[in-house]
């Protein structure tokens, strides 16, 4: 899908959060000049494309509970690594998985995955299952628990509304 | 946080309603007033467990993104994780347990931008940035089970 000036505006809006009034679609579009039915038609057509995966509430895991955090990564070679992430993807435990390119010499592994726990024990026992679950131990590992979190905010994507105003 | 709290926000991180008045919608499924969830939303939010009532994007159909990494010297990591988090385009910024001790994701308006950051970020660091951009994921964002006990 083709997104136009317009979606990206209120991508841009949307990125604030929905505001918590009685009619929030018609506040979104009130900054954008478009009316509530509008802005819940491109939100729609968003979804169906795709575009926007998930449309819901976000919460922060670390806030509720789940204190530990760790990204668990795999050295795959590339003949294996779709039908491993794919796998590890596909398990409830894992919260994200992704392939990134490996940077040698000081980064060797190209498939990423989050798991979150209520602590370090429940991540460790977590990756060691998912480890025996898809035969894993052959492929160099490694696991990187957060110890600080110095930022954590939502992503600035789409087009501030200025720009996309200049570009109509 | 009472067991509707819990319910709000497991059962809607997903098909968030898309009529005119949402949180309506939510309290006849909650058996709340509108203004009730919307209370305890805006509590929640203020409380740190809500990051917004929104979207999550398909990677890169919005605007470029990537994971970086950098081995920062123990004795400098508060000053250059300030640096890395001083950019509006910084939306997540870790120290991890690795000899690459910082991480952070890039997420601007496009590819060019990210790239534009990570390399002042180098400059004014003095150190090396890896670049670990997104080739193919592999998980649905389906939120995330809170799985209360």
């Amino acid at each position: 899908m083709d997104l136009s000036d317009t979606d990206l505006a209120l991508v841009s809006v949307l990125a604030q959060g929905l505001p918590m009034v009685s009619h929030p679609y018609r506040a979104v579009g009130a900054q954008l000049g478009l009316d509530e039915a509008q802005v819940m038609a491109r939100i729609q057509a968003m979804r169906d494309s795709g575009v926007i995966r998930r449309f819901g509430i976000i919460v922060r895991h670390h806030e509720l509970g789940f204190k530990a955090n760790a990204m668990s990564v795999w050295s795959i070679p590339d003949e294996e690594v779709g039908k491993v992430g794919r796998l590890l993807g596909d398990a409830p435990e894992v919260t994200l998985c992704y392939r990134r390119p490996p940077r040698l010499p000081l980064w060797p592994y190209n498939l990423f995955c989050m798991i979150h726990g209520r602590d370090r024990a429940e991540v460790e026992e977590t990756i060691g299952a998912l480890n025996r679950r898809f035969v894993l131990g052959a492929y160099p590992h490694a696991v990187l628990f957060s110890t600080r979190r110095f930022k954590q905010t939502g992503a600035r994507y789409g087009r501030p509304i200025h720009q996309a105003a200049a570009a109509e | 946080m009472d067991q509707l709290d819990q319910r709000l926000l497991n059962e809607f991180q997903q098909d968030f309603p898309l009529a005119t008045r949402p949180y309506a919608v939510l309290g006849e499924r909650l058996g709340l007033g509108e203004d009730e969830v919307m209370d305890r939303l805006a509590r929640l939010s203020r409380g740190g467990s809500i990051s917004r009532v929104g979207a999550v994007f398909k990677p890169h159909a919005v605007g470029g993104s990537t994971l970086a990494a950098m081995a920062v010297p123990e004795d400098r990591l508060d000053e250059v994780a300030d640096l890395v988090s001083s950019f509006s385009e910084v939306n997540h910024n870790y120290q991890r347990e690795h000899r690459l001790n910082l991480w952070f994701v890039v997420t601007a308006t496009s590819q060019q931008r990210v790239a534009e950051v990570l390399a002042e970020i180098s400059a004014r660091a003095g150190l090396q940035v890896l670049d670990l951009p997104l080739l193919e994921h592999f998980h649905i964002d389906l939120g995330f089970d809170l799985k209360w006990t």
